[in-house]
């Protein structure tokens, strides 16, 4: 019975870790940039939704969608300001330019909040479902669901869309889906909306789930979904979100044969490994950089 | 040892930039000599007290309850005609809750400020980062509530001459819950689930296993989570397939709110205990009011104590601050009674005749128990056992070492 539990345990905390990296993914496979003030716009997410829910008094549902909604034009904002211009420098000017920008975020948010926490206030119904011995709160099925619907909309954006179909063309070759009438701009800003409101969305929904909230709890969630979008395959969505999970179950699976110190280094030991072994990660094609 | 290394290597970057602070002040007194006469004058009529504390950052709610403790403390001290007709001045300076920063704070108070006087940070870590300024300039130092025992007595036994304390130390909490634990619940089979990022949680379970296997109790689970952790569930998980009838938490109320939270909802219904760590309102905020019911904390002090003076004190610190004072508020204001005490005693303001003063303290009665210096600069008092009721902090007994 424990063993159900823990891997309960494992895919709460894995489907968290998905839906931040498949904003990663998503960006890093059009413009091959690792986004790191993503996990940035996934806390405020968690603050736009804290706030909808305290000031505006709004239920779960509608603090999810306005905080999507929101943190799409962040997203958007955020690639016209700062990576738009670095499109044609190199990719290490543009990596640097992230982390800049993550650290803007993070310290713009403390100079006007201040760095102290926040506490969600309950917002979804909890109680403990006994499944076979399991007790499984109604919030964590309530998560999921949630999480399972928001990725099934976006396979249904990436492959049904003439919005999606833009989208492939260009990650597999801008210049020729340029030539083809796509604007790539605009493809572009598509990417880094629908990434941030996914990062959004795990915003609030982090904030319901832990309740804690603070200016500064974007970067290890924002790292673990890095992890998870390499160990999926970079670029790759679907990889984005078995890689989510797969880490998810794995740190659960060391904290419960005892060894919660080193849940931490799990993570990155998988990453240094999947770079070693198979830079690719597990879905991701095996094909060498077009110079 | 390598903490060890980085501290010195701390202070002594800040022993080089405090000789570039003295060699500027000693230049622009040259400069004018007047002005300086000037400020020793006003000095004469009023004792400085200085409050490094946080007010800001991640412990900020222990700071800013042990300065207002304080302010209470000395504008009725003043109220009254001071030490000897000299007012007190306090002097906050915010450390942000950080090492580093604590060893500023103090050494701007040391060569600034002029301090007769310091009160020191809340937590361990950051005390321990001020204790070489303390001794260095030879100023007396309290903390209000750093409870490890590091922070008066050195890893090689001798004593931090210049730093005393208000609140009794660790290993008596992790005692006092043991005994509790087995004495007035019963239990058998206990659990530890502790903060591994800190000294004080780390002593904290330490004396608490010493104690309750001494009791005849068995320790069935021993974890360790790290600051900043959000998922508890898999560790709890763990902890609750061994079936423990009480679980000492020992840790601050950032995590163990979301650990109380959290066992809760994975059905653990066994009585959870922890220290005055816990003793913040954003607790209740974090873990629930129904979650945190069966849950207790040893703490300095209660304001539903029936003492009389308790009483006074409570009723003078709502008058004034429109809220219940916790533990943190009462230390706040014995640590300024204790200093005022001990400068009376020593009728003057030297730092070395009031250190003498402060490690002769005997049978000072304060809000948080009566109490006498110990060759440690520990003092010997009391213990107070809180239960969590609905959300409130109930009364439930108090125990003596």
């Amino acid at each position: 019975m424990e063993w159900i539990q823990q891997l309960v345990n494992g895919i709460s905390v894995g489907s968290i870790y998905a839906l931040i990296a498949l904003g990663y993914t998503m960006v890093y496979g059009i413009i091959k940039l690792i986004n790191f003030a993503h996990g940035d716009v996934f806390m405020l997410g968690a603050f736009i939704g804290f706030f909808a829910i305290t000031r505006w008094d709004v239920g779960f549902l509608p603090a999810l969608i306005i905080s999507m909604v929101l943190c799409a034009i962040i997203g958007v904002i955020i690639e016209r300001v700062a990576y738009k211009r670095l499109r044609s420098a190199t990719r290490i000017a543009a990596l640097i330019t992230a982390i800049g920008v993550s650290f803007l975020i993070e310290y713009t948010m403390i100079f006007f909040r201040g760095p102290g926490l926040e506490t969600y206030p309950e917002v979804l119904p909890n109680t403990s479902i006994d499944v076979f011995g399991v007790s499984v709160s109604s919030k964590s099925i309530l998560i999921l669901i949630v999480t399972i619907i928001l990725m099934i909309l976006l396979q249904f954006i990436v492959h049904k869309t003439k919005i999606g179909k833009a989208m492939r063309a260009v990650s597999l070759d801008a210049d020729a889906a340029r030539l083809m009438g796509i604007n790539v701009d605009n493809t572009i800003s598509a990417t880094f909306a629908i990434g941030s409101a996914l990062a959004g969305a795990a915003g609030v929904i982090f904030g319901a789930y832990y309740t804690r909230i603070e200016p500064l709890m974007g970067v290890l969630p924002g790292l673990k979904a890095f992890i998870a979008a390499v160990l999926g395959g970079i670029g790759n969505i679907p990889g984005a979100m078995v890689g989510g999970l797969v880490l998810g179950v794995v740190e659960t699976v060391v904290s419960a044969f005892g060894f919660s110190l080193w849940r931490d280094a799990a993570a990155f030991i998988i990453l240094i490994l999947i770079l070693i072994l198979k830079p690719s990660g597990l879905f991701g094609k095996n094909t060498r950089e077009k110079v | 040892m390598a903490e060890k290394r980085t501290l010195k290597r701390f202070a002594s970057v800040f022993l080089a930039s405090s000789l570039i602070v003295g060699a500027l002040a000693a230049c622009s007194g040259k400069e004018g000599t007047s002005t300086a006469g000037n400020t020793s004058g006003e000095s004469s009529d009023v004792i400085k007290i200085g409050a490094n504390l946080e007010l800001s950052g991640s412990v900020a709610s222990y700071g800013s309850s042990i300065g207002q403790g304080a302010e209470l403390a000395v504008e009725e001290i003043n109220a009254a005609g001071g030490i000897d007709g000299k007012k007190i001045e306090l002097v906050k300076v915010d450390n942000k809750s950080d090492n580093a920063e604590a060893t500023n704070a103090a050494v701007k108070l040391a060569t600034q400020e002029k301090v007769v006087a310091m009160i020191a940070p809340a937590t361990s870590g950051n005390v321990i980062a001020t204790t070489q300024i303390a001794n260095q300039y030879k100023i007396p130092t309290v903390t209000a509530s750093g409870t490890a025992p590091n922070v008066t007595e050195n890893e090689d036994g001798s004593i931090n001459e210049f730093v005393f304390r208000t609140c009794f130390i660790d290993p008596f909490q992790g005692i006092v819950a043991a005994n509790f634990a087995t004495k007035e619940l019963g239990a058998k089979n206990v659990a530890i689930y502790a903060d591994n990022a800190s000294d004080y949680a780390k002593g904290l379970a330490a004396s608490f296993k010493e104690q309750i296997e001494a009791n005849g109790g068995t320790v069935v689970a021993e974890e360790a989570y790290v600051a900043d952790d959000t998922d508890f569930n898999s560790t709890l998980t763990r902890i609750k397939s061994a079936n423990p009838d009480f679980i000492f938490i020992p840790g601050y109320y950032e995590e163990v709110g979301l650990i109380v939270k959290q066992a809760r909802e994975l059905g653990i219904e066994a009585p959870l205990m922890g220290a005055d760590g816990w003793d913040s309102p954003t607790l209740v905020e974090l873990a629930g009011s129904e979650a945190l019911n069966n849950t207790f904390i040893t703490n300095h002090y209660s304001s539903q104590d029936p003492d009389e003076t308790i009483q006074g004190f409570v009723k003078a610190f709502e008058g004034k601050n429109n809220e219940s004072p916790n533990a943190f508020h009462a230390l706040g204001y014995d640590t300024v009674y204790f200093i005022k005490d001990a400068i009376e005693r020593a009728d003057s303001t030297d730092g070395e005749a009031i250190q003498k003063a402060l490690a002769e303290t005997k049978d000072l009665s304060l809000i948080t128990g009566t109490f006498s210096v110990d060759e440690k600069h520990n003092p010997v008092k009391s213990a107070t056992v809180l239960e969590y009721v609905d959300g409130e902090q109930k009364f439930n007994s108090k125990v003596n070492p």
